[in-house]
C-alpha cells in the first residue's frame, strides 16, 4: 500500500524529531532528561500498542521486557565488560526471546485471563530476580563511573545514550506504522475485533500473536539497557514496577489504542500531566491511584483516546491523524 | 482424482458431543463438486455445530471429515480455509471497527491464496461489487444494518476463493426483496464453479436454490433426497411437527414451484 505517503506517518515522525532536537537547541541538559523520558514513554507506549491496540491484548505487565533487557544488558556491560554498542541488541534480543517463550505460555489465555498472567509473570521475573545472586539478589548491579570514560565520559555518554533512545523511539514509530499497514496488522485487526472470526478467515492465531508479542517486546527491552547504563544501577524494584506498567496502558489509551500517534501524544500528555502533578506534594505519593483514575475516566468518556476521537469527529483528517 | 461426480466433501459418521449432548449424531452424506447441497432440520438440531465441526471450530468426537480427498477433522479453521473451504456465520461477526473494505482484504489476504494487500484490495472490490456492497466499502462494518452484515459475511468468505462455502442462515431475517437478491447471488456463486452447502428456514428459496436436500433432528441425518422427495417424506413432516406452520409452509411451497 502507499499509505507511506499519508501525511499522519511524517506528522509523528515530524513531532518526534523536533522534539528530540528541543535540547540541542536550547541546550538545556534539563530538557534532555526531561525529553529523554518522554522518548522512553513513547517508545515503550508505541510497543505496547502493537500487542494491546492492533492486536487487542492487554498486558499489565509489559514492563518485565523493559526490565529484563535492562538486567542483561547492564549484566553483560558491569560484569562481562560488553561494550553499550552489543549490549542494547542483546537486550533487546533477550526480550523477544523472553517474550516468544511467554508467548507460547500464555496467549492462549484471552481477556482478563492473559492481562492477569502478564502481571504474574512481571512479578515471578521479579521474584526470581531478587534471589538470583549473580545478578546481584535484591540489591541488583553497579558501574563505576569508571566505565563511562570508554564512552567519552560521564558528560557524552549522557549525550551518546539519548541519541540512541531518540534513534529507537522513531523506530517505534516507524515499526508501529510499518506493521499497522501490513498484511499482519490487518490479521492482528481480525484477531482484536473477533479472534474466532480471524481464524475461521484464515489467520493463524497463534503466530500472529506471538509475532506481535515479540514486536512489542524489543524495544522496551533494548531501551531498559539503555535507561539503567545511564542510571549507573540496576535493581528488582525499579526494574519491574508495576505502576510503570500501568502507566504504559494509560499513555496508550489516553492517545488513542491501535492507532500509530496515539501512543506518541499519550506518552506526551501523560508525562506533561505527571511533572506537573509532582511539583505538588499532595500528589507525589498518589501517582498511581491518580492512573488509575485517569485510565477509568478515558474508558468511560473517551475509550478510543484523543487521536481516536478526533478520527472519529473529523472524518476527513483520517490521512493525517492515524 | 475422479471424475466429473467427485466428492469435494465427504462426512462419515460424524459425531459431535458437549457433555452429555449429542448435538451431532453420526452423520454420514456426500457432496458432489458443483452442487448446491441444502441443510434443513429444526432449530437446535445440530446445523450449525455440524458446520462448525466441518470448518474446524471443533473437533468432531467421532468421525471424519474429509475434503477434497484430504482428511481435515480435527484442523484448525485457519488450516481449513487455506484449503478452499469458506464458511459464512449465522450469527454475523463483522470485524466493527474495520472498514467493510478492510474485512473483505483480511478474507482475501489469508483465505485459500495468499494475497499482499494490494491483490487483496482488487478482490475485495470485485467481490463486493458481486454481493452488491460497493457503496458501504469505506464505512465501519458495525454500522451496517443485518441485511448488509450477512452479505460482508458471504463477501469475507467469497474473498477466500473457496472451492467448497457453508452458508448458515443467510436469508434469515431479511425481507423478501432482500432474500431474493440473495438468491441471485448463492446461483451466481454455483455458477462461478464454487459448491455451495446451505443451511436455511426460508423453505421455498432452499427448495428453489438447492440440487438436494439433507435433514438433521435431534443431531440425526433422518432424510436425503431431492427438494420435492423431502418435501414429501413423512419422517420430516413429523420433525417439523413442533412447528406445524413450518411443515405445512414446507409443503406448499414444494407443491406449488
Ligand atoms: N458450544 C456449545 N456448547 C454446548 N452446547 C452447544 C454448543 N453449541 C451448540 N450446542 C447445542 O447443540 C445443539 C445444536 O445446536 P446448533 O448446532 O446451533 O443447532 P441448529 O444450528 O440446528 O439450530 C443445541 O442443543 C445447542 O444448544
Ligand atoms: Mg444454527
Amino acid at each position: 500500500m502507499n499509505s507511506w505517503k499519508y501525511p499522519a506517518f511524517w506528522i509523528a515522525l515530524l513531532l518526534v524529531v523536533i522534539g528530540g532536537l528541543l535540547p540541542v537547541i536550547t541546550g538545556s541538559n534539563v530538557l534532555r532528561e526531561n525529553i529523554f523520558l518522554i522518548m522512553l514513554s513513547v517508545a515503550l507506549a508505541s510497543s505496547l500498542n502493537i500487542l494491546l491496540g492492533y492486536a487487542g491484548y492487554v498486558s499489565f505487565g509489559h514492563i518485565v521486557f523493559f526490565g529484563v533487557g535492562g538486567y542483561i544488558g547492564f549484566y553483560l556491560m558491569a560484569v562481562q565488560n560488553w561494550s553499550l554498542w552489543l549490549a542494547v541488541p542483546a537486550g533487546g534480543l533477550v526480550a523477544a526471546i523472553l517474550a516468544w517463550l511467554l508467548g507460547l505460555a500464555i496467549l492462549r489465555l484471552r481477556g482478563a485471563y492473559f492481562a492477569l498472567a502478564t502481571i504474574g509473570v512481571n512479578e515471578a521475573v521479579r521474584t526470581f530476580i531478587n534471589n538470583f545472586g549473580p545478578l546481584g539478589g535484591p540489591i541488583g548491579l553497579e558501574v563505576n563511573f569508571s566505565i563511562y570514560q570508554q564512552y567519552g565520559g560521564a558528560a557524552t555518554m549522557q549525550w551518546t545514550t539519548y541519541w540512541l533512545a531518540f534513534i529507537l523511539t522513531i523506530a517505534a514509530i516507524v515499526l508501529s506504522y510499518a506493521v499497522k499497514f501490513s498484511r499482519f496488522g490487518l490479521g492482528l485487526m481480525a484477531i482484536r475485533e473477533d479472534e474466532d472470526a480471524a481464524m475461521v478467515m484464515g489467520v493463524r492465531t497463534p503466530n500472529a500473536k506471538t509475532m506481535a508479542y515479540i514486536l512489542s517486546a524489543i524495544i522496551p527491552g533494548m531501551m531498559g539497557v539503555i535507561f539503567f547504563f545511564r542510571n549507573s544501577s540496576v535493581e528488582p524494584h525499579s526494574a519491574f514496577r508495576l505502576t510503570r506498567s500501568i502507566e504504559m496502558i494509560v499513555m496508550v489509551m489516553l492517545g488513542g489504542q491501535g492507532t500509530v500517534q496515539g501512543p506518541l501524544v499519550g506518552a506526551a500528555l501523560y508525562e506533561a500531566i505527571r511533572s506537573f502533578l509532582l511539583t505538588s506534594p499532595l500528589f507525589k505519593d498518589l501517582q498511581l491511584a491518580f492512573a488509575g483514575l485517569l485510565l477509568l475516566l478515558i474508558i468511560l468518556f473517551v475509550p478510543s483516546g484523543v487521536i481516536g476521537w478526533l478520527r472519529g469527529r473529523y472524518r476527513k483528517l483520517w490521512r493525517v491523524l492515524e | 482424482m475422479m471424475a466429473a461426480q467427485e466428492n469435494i466433501l465427504q462426512v462419515k459418521g460424524v459425531t459431535k458431543r458437549f457433555g452429555g449432548l449429542i448435538a451431532v449424531n453420526n452423520v454420514t452424506f456426500d457432496l458432489p463438486r458443483g452442487q448446491i447441497l441444502g441443510l434443513i432440520g429444526p432449530n437446535g438440531a445440530g446445523k450449525t455445530t455440524l458446520f462448525n465441526v466441518i470448518n474446524g471450530v471443533y473437533a468432531p468426537t467421532e468421525g471424519h471429515v474429509i475434503f477434497k480427498g484430504t482428511d481435515i477433522s480435527g484442523w484448525q479453521p485457519y488450516d481449513v480455509v487455506k484449503l478452499g473451504l469458506a464458511r459464512t456465520h449465522q450469527i454475523v461477526r463483522p470485524l466493527n471497527d474495520l472498514t467493510v473494505l478492510e474485512n473483505v482484504m483480511a478474507g482475501a489476504c489469508y483465505g485459500h491464496e495468499h494475497h499482499s494487500l494490494k491483490e487483496a484490495q482488487g478482490i475485495a472490490d470485485e467481490v463486493l461489487g458481486f454481493v452488491n456492497l460497493s457503496e458501504r466499502r469505506d464505512m465501519l462494518a458495525g454500522s451496517l444494518n443485518v441485511a448488509q452484515k450477512k452479505r460482508l459475511e458471504m463477501a469475507r468468505a467469497l474473498a477466500s476463493r473457496p472451492y467448497l462455502l457453508l452458508l448458515d442462515e443467510v436469508l434469515a431475517g431479511l425481507n423478501p426483496t432482500e432474500i431474493a437478491e440473495m438468491v441471485q447471488v448463492v446461483l451466481k456463486i454455483r455458477e462461478q464453479g464454487v459448491t455451495i452447502l446451505i443451511i436455511e428456514h426460508v423453505m421455498h428459496a432452499l427448495m428453489n436454490v438447492s440440487d438436494r436436500v439433507i435433514v438433521l433432528d435431534y443431531g440425526q441425518l433422518i432424510a436425503e433426497g431431492s427438494p420435492e422427495e423431502i418435501a414429501n417424506d413423512p419422517k420430516v413432516i413429523e420433525a417439523y411437527l413442533g412447528d406445524p406452520d413450518l411443515a405445512k409452509r414446507l409443503m406448499e411451497n414444494a407443491d406449488g414451484d
